[in-house]
């Protein structure tokens, strides 16, 4: 996966010379270890700044909306598919994109490698299918397998499932991934269970809306939390009020999550917020057999009618 | 100076000892994240921190704080009167703080204490509180206290500066304060203090030379505020922020609030919430015009208010105490440290 880059770097540098596009949305290296700041080139000299690698994990696809320009973007398999949502939502014309797919291996998941290394972390390097990380006194070299972010580990969409260019050959997909393992212990849980499993899992929230600003689905002009005439949710820490702030996100992405995992790696609390969209993902599959954002020729089952619905 | 050493041995017992006469707030490790919270009767505040994930300015200014209270059912005696909401100002002691964090309160002072207004929620909650530091040996790669103006073992602020020797704790009284809560807890080993002095300013100098990250400051409040306000800069900066309110919410120098009210059924109260001028609401006006629509021009807003509008205002350095916080957990890899510096060095 890191030697996508000269490639990513050659279609974007030949599609501004061209002027093909305006603009290229990427990502350049981040200031600090495992992180990557999306960002925007307008001068093919410039493309020489462009990353590729493990920390490319916020959803490029967030970016695209309410532009002018012409834009190439790199994206991977689950950027791809919000595209297609984007796409049939009419939030974005697909002439108006040139996609530069990147066939995805995984991104890895910082707070997870932070949590288990011992020390301050000073340098992460990265090598094909291993993660090395060096603090002040310790280095430790990781299984890229063993720090990824969970929702990549359980991934069956790698490749970009619409794009004008890819940077590689496509990955092969993980096959026999066992997806809703955990949503399924929470579906066993006794009522009470389920209810002190989620105050548990919510208490720490600070309502910063970091979840919601990562998504790519969330881009309603005035967010429900933010409705003042007349104001449908109290904005304190109060815990009803935070549960109800993620349950109606929730449901307001069943049928367009596409498990990207942005929105628990935005958490600086470290909330496992994809547990709620991971179930309406569960459902909306069993239910109308729909994955979200893999065909631009079908409608999402929300807002569709078919006499063959289920009751 | 007096410095006593505090055998750790000897800490938990003097704790407890404290307990009685002090409400203790200190660190503590939540679903793997470090916060500051009340600590629980017994309950030992966990040192063994770099730095909280979330700062703690909630021990004086809770994220959500119950002002007043209300009663809308005329047959209620004191409807339609506002009553302050009765709160446990009694003293307390936030117990291994930060230095960085410490000096933020006395950076937010300013806004909640002038000649003119005085907020009673933030100040009486501050005066209630003794301020009982842990010396910051080992400052992360994200740590810029140094050139923002403090320091791993700076005191301003603090009651009292404790510095871990491993098996000890050397505690300097900084304030009379400090001299009171010592001496509710009982921990009484005197040390020689120029012996105590040494160690101290040794381990200081250590400390500061474990800091690796900076930022230019010098030439911020001679610039003129319109240029940098007009500066081609921003839109480059901004672009990759998703406008969440993370930074402003771990930061411990951001002081800004809402305030609403929440009637259920015929009472109700008026609250305050901390807010984020990352947010679209933070400026929306009744009409519906929104002076700052933009994520780049929220984006200037915070930074010229920490980086410009304080410096010019208060003349007390830039509205940031160094801790890093931002620049972690940013989802979005947002450094001030770069803006800062570019916001410096722009002619």
């Amino acid at each position: 996966m890191l030697k996508y880059i000269d490639k990513i770097k050659e279609i974007s540098k030949r599609l501004l010379n061209e002027k093909a596009v305006d603009i290229v949305i990427g990502f350049q290296k981040g200031t600090i270890p495992m992180m990557n700041e999306p960002c925007l080139i307008n001068k093919p000299e410039n493309t020489d700044s462009l990353v590729w690698d493990s920390n490319c994990r916020i959803n490029l696809a967030k970016y695209l909306t309410g532009r002018n320009e012409k834009i190439a973007v790199i994206v991977k398999g689950c950027d791809s598919r919000n595209i297609v949502t984007h796409i049939i939502e009419n939030k974005i014309k697909r002439d108006q994109l040139f996609i530069i797919g990147a066939p995805c291996k995984g991104m890895i998941d910082r707070h997870k490698v932070a949590s288990i290394f011992e020390e301050e972390i000073i340098e992460v390097a990265e090598e094909e299918n291993t993660i090395i990380v060096r603090g002040n006194t310790a280095e430790k070299t990781f299984k890229k397998t063993d720090v990824m972010q969970e929702n990549c580990a359980l991934c069956i969409h790698r490749n970009p499932v619409i794009y004008d260019e890819l940077a590689a050959k496509p990955v092969e997909e993980q096959a026999n991934i066992d997806r809703y393992e955990d949503v399924r212990k929470i579906e066993e849980m006794k009522v009470e269970e389920k209810n002190s499993f989620f105050d548990k899992t919510f208490s720490a929230c600070v309502r910063c809306y970091a979840c919601r600003n990562a998504c790519p689905l969330c881009y309603c002009p005035t967010c429900f939390v933010d409705e003042s005439h007349p104001q449908w949710l109290g904005k304190s820490i109060d815990p009803t009020d935070t549960k109800t702030f993620h349950l109606l996100r929730a449901f307001h992405c069943a049928g367009r999550c596409t498990d990207c995992g942005a929105c628990e790696q935005a958490c600086p609390m470290g909330i496992n917020v994809r547990l709620l969209t991971k179930k309406l993902e569960k459902d909306c599959f069993d239910i109308y057999g729909w994955e979200a954002g893999m065909s631009l020729d079908k409608r999402p089952p929300l807002d569709t009618y078919s006499p063959d619905d289920p009751n | 100076m007096k410095v006593i050493q505090i055998d750790k041995k000897n800490w938990a017992k003097g704790l407890e000892r404290i307990n009685k006469s002090y409400r203790l707030f200190g660190p503590v490790k939540e679903n793997g994240l470090h916060v500051f919270k009340e600590l629980e009767k017994g309950k030992l505040p966990d040192l063994n921190y770099l730095n909280t994930t979330l700062s703690p300015k909630s021990v004086v200014y809770p994220q959500s704080e119950i002002m007043l209270e209300y009663e809308l059912d005329v047959s209620k005696e004191n409807h339609h009167v506002m009553k302050e909401t009765e709160k446990d100002y009694s003293q307390r002691a936030l117990i291994g703080v930060r230095p960085c964090d410490t000096a933020a309160f006395l950076l937010v002072k300013p806004n909640f204490d002038t000649p003119e207004y005085k907020d009673p929620y933030w100040l009486r909650s501050y005066e209630a509180t003794t301020f009982v530091g842990l010396a910051c040996n080992n400052p992360q790669s994200t740590c810029f206290c140094t050139s923002a103006g403090y320091g791993p073992f700076n005191e301003d602020g603090l009651d009292i500066l404790l510095v871990d020797t491993d098996d000890h704790f050397l505690a300097k009284i900084i304030s009379s304060k400090g001299e009171d809560f010592l001496r509710a807890a009982g921990w009484e080993t005197n040390i020689d203090p120029d012996t105590a002095k040494n160690i101290i300013s040794e381990m200081k100098q250590q400390a500061e030379n474990k800091i690796t990250s900076f930022v230019s400051t010098e030439k911020l409040k001679d610039k003129e505020v319109n240029k940098l306000f007009n500066a081609p800069f921003w839109e480059n900066l901004a672009f990759a922020c998703i406008n969440c309110g993370t930074c402003t919410y771990v930061c411990p120098t951001c002081w800004c609030f809402d305030v609403q009210d929440e009637t259920h059924v015929s009472s109700g109260i008026r609250i305050r919430n901390w807010d984020s001028c990352m947010f679209p609401l933070f400026t929306l006006h009744g009409s519906g015009h929104n002076p700052r629509n933009t994520s780049t021009q929220r984006v200037r807003q915070r930074f010229m208010h920490k980086l410009k509008y304080y410096v010019d205002k208060y003349n007390n350095g830039i509205q940031c105490v160094g801790c890093g916080r931002c620049i972690r957990l940013c989802p979005v890899n947002i450094d001030i440290r770069k803006i800062c510096n570019t916001m410096n060095n722009y002619e």
